[in-house]
């Protein structure tokens, strides 16, 4: 289990088995498919581009939830996808029921700041709470126990989410700046660069608490070996809990980015982006920190594209894109882009 | 004749009369329903039990007896509603097709007799299966899990955009009634089950879910329902006894599907119109819900299980609101809690009771051989001290 980021390097050897052929065959048609793209409506092209990296800044963070957890205790967390949606409900409550602040200007930005770590600290809390009442009981059990407990938490979470925001979608207006930088013919909308500002500091954060702390010295070594661990005098349970805060809180950050930029709350948001978040940790490899945010930048992009960009297919299927690369990846390439196939222990 | 005797001694006494009464129950249940859609037990909500408690023994056979995860069911389930969909109505215009139909001869389209409908619904539900169980089953528990809740969203998101041959949202309708056939020279049965008798509807799908127990009883006996169970307990330990793992996995995905196959071309009978947004991930959640909550690997508790989830998601939430409302004169809509009533009998029954209501024989069989070892060690350990 490669807590650890992974070295990046991607293998220029040429491929000798059969699921990296077939990689490589949808890798060269997807490019093709990018490259006529491009050539068909260069301006539409960029300005998809750039909502995608800006909604891949957001699957990273939830893919890192994911990742995370998977890494350190081996479960699927399926609620992760419906936290995120939490997070964006409660973000919007705080800002528009708590400060009032509806509309971009003055002091907006400082509030948002607040909400944001408001946001991010419930949906610690929340996360936390999760794992300690439901997930650490069932740690030893069989393997299914605890998937199904966390298929049963994420209608939990959805209903709550109902309960907040109704079953129809909320409409949430945003206090981000309006306009956009211009660069010659391209336009880069500010609420995107103000995404990439706030997440690209949290995923910094993120790697320095895995890589320099204490504690996160202790999640890797408990991710690797729980056993062990516990053996060498980590609080196992005390780490598991703080990988859940720390997944819970960029949900969190996740959330409160997500109802700013995209200006709406559901609470079927959580199923649907969770699982495209998902994909992205899949395709950086699950327990790969780096991988999840490359994976995410990555599905990201090709969201935006296949949502936007001339030739592609549209939004009508972006589910069945995205499920399509995760079934694909899942099972050609279980390890990620980067990774290996790992052997079941016996 | 001998066997079913030997059969009938061999069983416990308590049993017997517990299934002698949920016989009778399942024979006259339908006439206490009424008609309308208030009170306890709506006819439709009746119809709707049985059909469900037929997916929950499907899904048993994967989740219960093979310990495959299968979040994906809803796939099947829209399967069948097709099938029953094209080949019973006239979507399929250009055709005109009428064989031992209940259609009449003038309506253009494909109109088959529901009796083979069902049949061909069910085998090509369970090719569906093995075409997405093939190079799926290798993977690990999880993230099967996680594949097929895909297969389970890109079915329904492809017949939502193919709307020429499923007709999108809009949806296919009126399908045809069941017409009863040959079974009609029988005294008191009709030729044509009309759209509201319900109670007819009702004793079809009670003699699917019978022949679906009976499938499920003959395999979970059999080699091949062992060879299931090896590979709940242990997957590599199965494979070194020589448990051929593919084959015997898409097998258990092939029957369940095809349970979910012939439950959704019924359903397509019953409601009358097939659309793409009734094929929902809920879906497949009450179902793994019903398997659950009944005990896992466990024919009867599966029936259970789909009774009682069905008839809380389509009555019993509403009924028990209103009277919680009449007797504090509070407003709860207790129907927006739905989800949440759901994930909670995942959660606690996992957390409390993952062998459910009615625990099958085996589960309970490790449960007191734990008990036994745990019991001999404290006993050791007694000793010792």
């Amino acid at each position: 289990m490669s807590t650890v980021a992974a070295p990046a390097a991607a293998r220029l050897k040429l491929p000798k088995d059969l699921s990296s052929r077939v990689g490589l065959i949808v890798l060269a048609l997807a490019i093709a498919f990018i490259i006529r793209s491009f050539i068909s409506g260069p301006k539409t092209f960029t300005q998809v581009l750039t909502i995608g990296l800006s909604n891949g800044a957001l699957y990273a963070l939830i893919a890192l939830g994911y990742t995370m957890v998977y890494g350190i205790i081996e479960l699927i967390n399926f609620a992760h996808g419906d936290l995120f949606m939490l997070g964006s409900v409660f973000a919007a409550i705080i800002m528009e029921d708590g400060f009032n602040k509806t509309k971009p200007g003055g002091s907006a930005l400082i509030f948002l700041l607040v909400a944001l770590v408001g946001t991010m600290a419930i949906c610690a809390l929340i996360n936390v709470t999760i794992e300690r009442l439901a997930y650490r009981r069932l740690r030893n059990a069989p393997k299914l126990a605890p998937l199904i407990t966390a298929v049963g938490m994420s209608f939990i979470l959805q209903n709550v989410g109902i309960v907040l925001n109704g079953s129809a979608p909320h409409s949430r207006r945003s206090v981000l700046p309006t306009g956009a930088l211009k660069l010659g013919s391209i336009e880069v909308k500010y609420k995107y660069l103000i995404v990439l500002a706030v997440t690209v500091p949290l995923l910094l954060l993120m790697t320095y608490i895995v890589q320099r702390t204490k504690i996160g010295k202790a999640m890797r070594a408990t991710a690797q070996d729980r056993d062990a661990s516990l053996l060498m005098g980590i609080n196992v349970d005390r780490v598991i809990s703080f990988t859940f805060a720390l997944g819970g809180a960029l949900a969190g950050a996740a959330g409160t980015l997500f109802v700013q930029v995209n200006g709406q709350t559901r609470y079927d948001a959580g199923f649907r982006l969770g699982l495209i978040a998902f994909t992205a940790a899949v395709l950086g490899g699950v327990g790969n920190l780096l991988g999840a945010v490359i994976g995410g930048v990555l599905i990201g992009v090709i969201q935006g594209l296949n949502d936007g960009a001339p030739g592609f297919f549209g939004q009508g299927w972006t589910q069945t894109v995205m499920f399509s690369i995760l079934i694909l990846m899942v099972i050609f390439r279980p390890g990620g882009i980067f990774g290996k196939a790992q052997q079941e222990k016996v | 004749m001998a066997e079913a005797k030997k059969a009938i001694s061999g069983m416990n006494p308590r049993k017997l009369i517990i299934g002698a009464v949920a016989l009778v129950v399942a024979l006259l249940l339908p006439h206490y329903g009424v008609t309308d859609n208030a009170g306890v037990l709506p006819l439709f909500t009746v119809v709707l039990c049985a059909v469900y408690a037929l997916f929950a023994l499907g899904l048993n056979i994967v989740v219960g007896f093979a310990g495959l995860l299968d979040l994906g069911y809803v796939a099947f389930f829209l399967v069948g509603a097709y099938v029953s969909a094209w080949f019973m109505s006239d979507f399929i215009s250009s055709q005109n097709i009428h064989i031992l139909d209940t259609a009449r001869a003038v309506i253009p389209g494909i109109h088959l007799t529901f009796w083979f409908v069902v049949i061909v619904a069910g085998i090509i539900a369970a090719l569906v299966g093995v075409v997405i169980g093939a190079p799926t089953l290798r993977l690990k528990s999880d993230y099967l899990a996680l594949v097929t809740l895909g297969f389970g969203e890109i079915l329904p998101e492809v017949f939502r955009n193919a709307e020429k041959f499923t007709n999108g949202t809009k949806g296919i309708g009126p399908v045809d009634a069941v017409g009863m056939g040959p079974f009609a020279v029988l005294p008191g049965i009709d030729k044509t089950i009309t759209p509201s008798d319900y109670i007819a509807k009702y004793y079809v799908i009670l003699v699917f879910c019978a022949l679906f127990v009976w499938i499920s009883i003959k395999l979970r006996d059999g080699r091949l329902g062992r060879a299931w169970m090896a590979i709940r307990e242990d997957e590599l330990a199965a494979s070194l006894m020589g448990v051929p793992l593919m084959q015997t996995k898409l097998w258990s995905y092939a029957v369940g599907a095809l349970a979910g196959g012939v439950g959704g071309a019924f359903y397509a009978t019953i409601v009358g119109t097939v659309n793409v947004d009734s094929f929902t991930f809920a879906f497949s959640i009450i179902i793994l819900c019903a398997v659950i909550l009944g005990g896992m690997g466990n024919v009867w508790g599966a029936i259970l299980g789909g009774v009682v989830i069905t008839w809380f998601n389509y009555t019993g939430l509403i009924w028990i609101g209103q009277k919680i409302n009449k007797a504090f004169s509070t407003k709860i809509d207790l129907q927006k809690y739905n989800f949440g009533f759901f994930g909670l009998v995942l959660v606690l029954m996992m957390l409390f009771r993952p062998e459910g209501f009615i625990p099958a024989a085996r589960s309970k069989a490790v449960k007191q051989a734990d008990k036994a070892a745990d019991a001999a060690e404290a006993l050791v350990e007694g000793a010792h001290a």
